[in-house]
């Protein structure tokens, strides 16, 4: 297992015997945009699970006495048209993107692994059929084939987690396949091969353990993409329905009639995506930097 | 503070309205080309078959049609005046309606109308051959026989008289054809081809972007029409037809804005723009499943009617979604429908609310459903479906109903209604276009082909047909009340919300052409020009 360990290199520095307070300094001095984004990352969470806690008003009560009002002390986000208050509504939204961002982007890049690994590891008409098959996949725009694969399935969270993760697996698979084919080269797999464990442990406990970076690396970057991706077919109609919150479809709701007349309708939607995706997109560049050994040198 | 300047801006319309009262005396000009936007798609050329506004206001220009609402009057339910005829008359019995055809129409391609025109055209209307849709034959069931005693005379007898008839003959999509048309190119001809007599000739169709028309010269109504032509923009999202206004790229949408977007328009343009606004033949409703437990329970359908605060939506919904007025199973304005007081005494339309959402609870708790839940089938169109949905929602929550809504595509909605038959309680809507209560009440039948509640009420449909058979106006008022509690209260077998509301803001160089109760009216444009 010694050549394990050297190759995947990431127990060089023992960061696991630091202090969590330690860990974060030294994230916030090594890569101060990632820590920012861990910041967002985790306040998207904590929000997500929280939002009962942390929300003023009820997200689905309508009140009509206070329909499109302006931000204020009683409503610090303002309210839709229905008077829902929004920072309550983006506060319980979080818990939607989040769910299905963390659900597509595990499961997105999970399967994405396994394909890549079996592909690459058996090699030879298995490779051949399965990296056509996710060419084919790649060459739709994620976007269409989500919208095809929502307008099959249907409405609601379910679909939509279905739909944002089935795109991320061929880029997964095909990325993942190129370390794999790597690793698979390396004298333990002969080993183990040699020993006679079963395809499936030498897939599963010897080649993908040493790909997890680019794992981690994916998994992240699709963190971002899955939210953006939820917002896009909420906004679109296609993803999680009234009156549950979700920052897609308040945007969408605001956007046609309220963009002049109450902008806050339209603008705290914005900005809580554009934020979670961005916190999530430098929370993965970073980990990309601290996991790539020929980056974390620089 | 926000509906201060909502006040502001509804005084400001009205103003604005009165303005373009006054302007309606003013001479009208010749010239011009009309621009307008539609938000829908033109399915096919034939009115015959279609119900869409999407095909009726680019195509219906092209077209004249026997009788047809006053153009300068169309807000009234009763007041319908000829348009290929010279005059009609009824006999004493109600059962033989005369047409005296005018002798000076020509059809586009140059063929003189006659009478003979008009009997193929209603020929095809009221009793099309195997295999060739007509969307209102079943309006016309009432009809026997139509024949031409000579060129330029139509007479229709009836096997019963029904005071439906003449409002269902003065529908806009019963389109005049030529009998040579039909009798060369076959009935279908009409879905891809025009040639009619209206006031302005086919020019082309652009799918996807335009139909345009210009100036016939030999329109029948003298002087008219006053435009050069026009072109119907096609422009499905409501953004990009707002924008079209605002920015002069068209004159006028006919179909309708939401009270923001007029609010919007007006704080924008000021006096560029004229808002006219009516109450629109086109209720939105609830129908419950009667085929699904529970809702085969008249006690829940009763439950869930009682727990929707009509009077209290109505003002805060008119703010935000085409909806307003608080009506029963009749257009509002017509002599047919149910006073306050009448109204008020239906369960769902009791003005105490509280008294009202406790009875739903019992009902709820006498039918064992005190934890109901359901999904809501609902049409995946902002006005006012997603807003009315979601009111809704908000309205059965306070009785401890839970509600999920799935708002789909129009494709997938008509089809679950329809053909599927899956969903437990779905919005629907009943649109109309002429103000012709016997026939518009006629989809709360349960032998109506357009009710999806799944249910039979012969009480009902002999209620419907005493009516449709009544000459005297008080019987059929009395009739009309019967049906109307049962249908919304006793059975509750559909749950009204509110009648939809029409507005449409437009460039107020855009005259003659006036609101009317259905966004299918009016539409001939021979009586628009432009002030420019």
């Amino acid at each position: 297992m010694a050549i394990n360990e050297t190759y995947v290199g990431v127990q060089e520095e023992p960061l696991a015997e630091q202090t969590w307070g330690g860990v974060a300094k030294d994230l916030i001095r090594r890569q101060p945009l990632g820590a920012l984004g861990g910041l967002v990352v985790i306040l998207m969470i904590a929000a997500a699970l929280f939002a009962p806690q942390i929300a003023t008003h009820d997200p689905e009560i309508n009140d009509f006495g206070a329909m499109l009002e302006a931000p204020s002390l009683a409503h610090i986000f303002g309210t839709d048209e229905f008077g829902r208050d929004i920072y309550s509504r983006i506060v319980h939204g979080a818990r939607t993107a989040m769910l299905v961002g963390f659900t597509a982007a595990i499961c997105g890049s999970t399967i994405g692994l396994l394909i890549g690994v079996t592909s690459a590891y058996f090699g030879g008409w298995v490779d051949i059929i399965v990296q056509r098959v996710v060419d084919v996949l790649i060459a739709f725009p994620s976007i269409i084939l989500a919208l095809a694969i929502v307008i099959i399935l249907g409405r609601g969270v379910g679909p939509v987690i279905i739909a944002i993760t089935i795109p991320m697996i061929p880029t997964c698979a095909r990325v993942v396949r190129s370390s794999a084919l790597a690793v698979r080269e390396i004298p333990y797999v002969d080993a183990a091969r040699a020993m006679g464990f079963g395809h499936a442990r030498i897939v599963l406990r010897h080649i993908s353990p040493n790909i997890m970076a680019p794992y981690l690396i994916m998994l992240t970057t699709f963190l971002g993409a899955a939210i953006l991706a939820e917002a896009s077919l909420s906004y679109l109609g296609l993803g999680v329905q009234e009156p549950t919150p979700a920052w897609g479809l308040m945007l969408k709701s605001g956007a046609e009639e309220y963009a002049e007349s109450a902008p806050w309708a339209v603008i705290f939607p914005g900005v809580a995506i554009t934020l979670a995706v961005f916190g999530f997109n430098l929370f993965g560049d970073a980990m990309r930097d601290v996991l790539d050994p020929k980056l974390r040198s620089r | 503070m926000k509906f201060k300047t909502l006040k502001l801006l509804t005084g400001t319309t009205a103003a604005l309205l009165l303005a373009a009262n006054v302007a309606a005396a003013e001479t009208p000009k010749r010239g011009g080309t009309l621009n307008f936007v539609v938000g829908s798609k033109i399915p096919s050329m034939d009115g015959h078959m279609e119900g869409t506004f999407g095909m009726i206001h680019p195509i219906r220009p092209f077209y004249s049609t026997l009788i047809r609402v006053n153009p300068a009057n169309p807000s009234s339910t009763t007041d319908f005046v000829c348009d290929v005829c010279s005059s009609f008359s009824s006999s004493d019995d109600g059962k033989t309606h005369t047409f005296m055809i005018r002798n000076d129409i020509k059809f586009h391609d140059g063929t003189p109308l006659t009478a003979a025109d008009v009997k193929a055209t209603y020929d095809k209307l009221v009793f099309p051959p195997k295999g060739i849709l007509s969307l209102r034959k079943k309006f016309f069931s009432m009809v026997d026989t139509i024949t031409t005693p000579d060129n330029y005379t139509l007479v229709m007898k009836l096997k019963y008289p029904s005071p439906t008839f003449i409002p269902s003959v003065a529908m806009p999509f019963n389109f005049i054809y030529s009998k040579k048309d039909l009798d060369t190119h076959g009935y279908k001809w009409h879905q891809k081809n025009v040639n009619g007599t209206g006031a302005f000739q086919f020019v082309e169709y652009q799918p996807g972007s335009h139909v345009s028309g210009k100036r016939y010269d030999g329109y029948h109504h003298e002087g008219k029409p006053y435009l050069d032509g026009y072109k119907a923009i096609s422009a499905p999202k409501m953004a990009v037809r707002l924008q079209a206004i605002r920015g002069d790229r068209a004159g006028i949408e006919f179909r309708g804005f939401p009270p923001k977007a007029r609010d919007d328009l007006v704080k924008a343009l000021g006096d560029k723009i004229t808002v006219q606004e009516g109450d629109w033949n086109c209720s939105l409703l609830v129908t419950p499943n009667h085929k699904v437990k529970p809702f085969d329970d008249a006690r829940v359908r009763r439950a869930l009617t009682l727990a929707v605060d009509r009077w209290g939506g109505s003002k805060a919904l008119s703010k935000i979604a085409i909806v307003k007025t608080v009506a029963g199973v009749v257009f509002p304005t017509h002599p047919l429908a149910a006073n306050k007081e009448e109204l008020t005494k239906i369960p769902g339309f009791w003005t105490d609310i509280k008294k009202s959402r406790a009875e739903a609870k019992r009902l709820l708790k006498e039918a064992g459903q005190s934890n109901l839940s359901f999904t809501l089938l609902n049409r995946a169109v902002d006005q006012p479906y997603r807003i009315l949905g979601v009111w809704l929602i908000d309205q059965w929550r306070q009785i401890g109903v839970k509600v999920t809504q799935n708002a789909v595509p129009t494709g997938p909605w008509v089809d679950s209604l329809r053909k599927k038959k899956d969903y437990q309680v779905a919005i629907d809507a009943n649109c109309q276009s002429i103000v012709n209560p016997i026939v518009d009440v006629s989809k709360y039948l349960g032998s109506a082909s357009n009710n999806y509640a799944q249910y039979m009420d012969q009480p009902m449909e002999d209620m419907h047909a005493k009516m449709s058979r009544s000459g005297d106006p008080a019987e059929q008022r009395a009739i009309m009340r019967k049906f109307e509690t049962r249908l919304y209260g006793e059975e509750a077998h559909i749950i009204p919300t509110l009648w939809w509301y029409k507005i449409n803001p437009h460039r107020s160089y855009v005259k003659g052409w006036k609101i009317a109760p259905s966004h299918y009216l009016n539409q001939h444009l021979d009586q628009v020009w432009l002030d420019k």
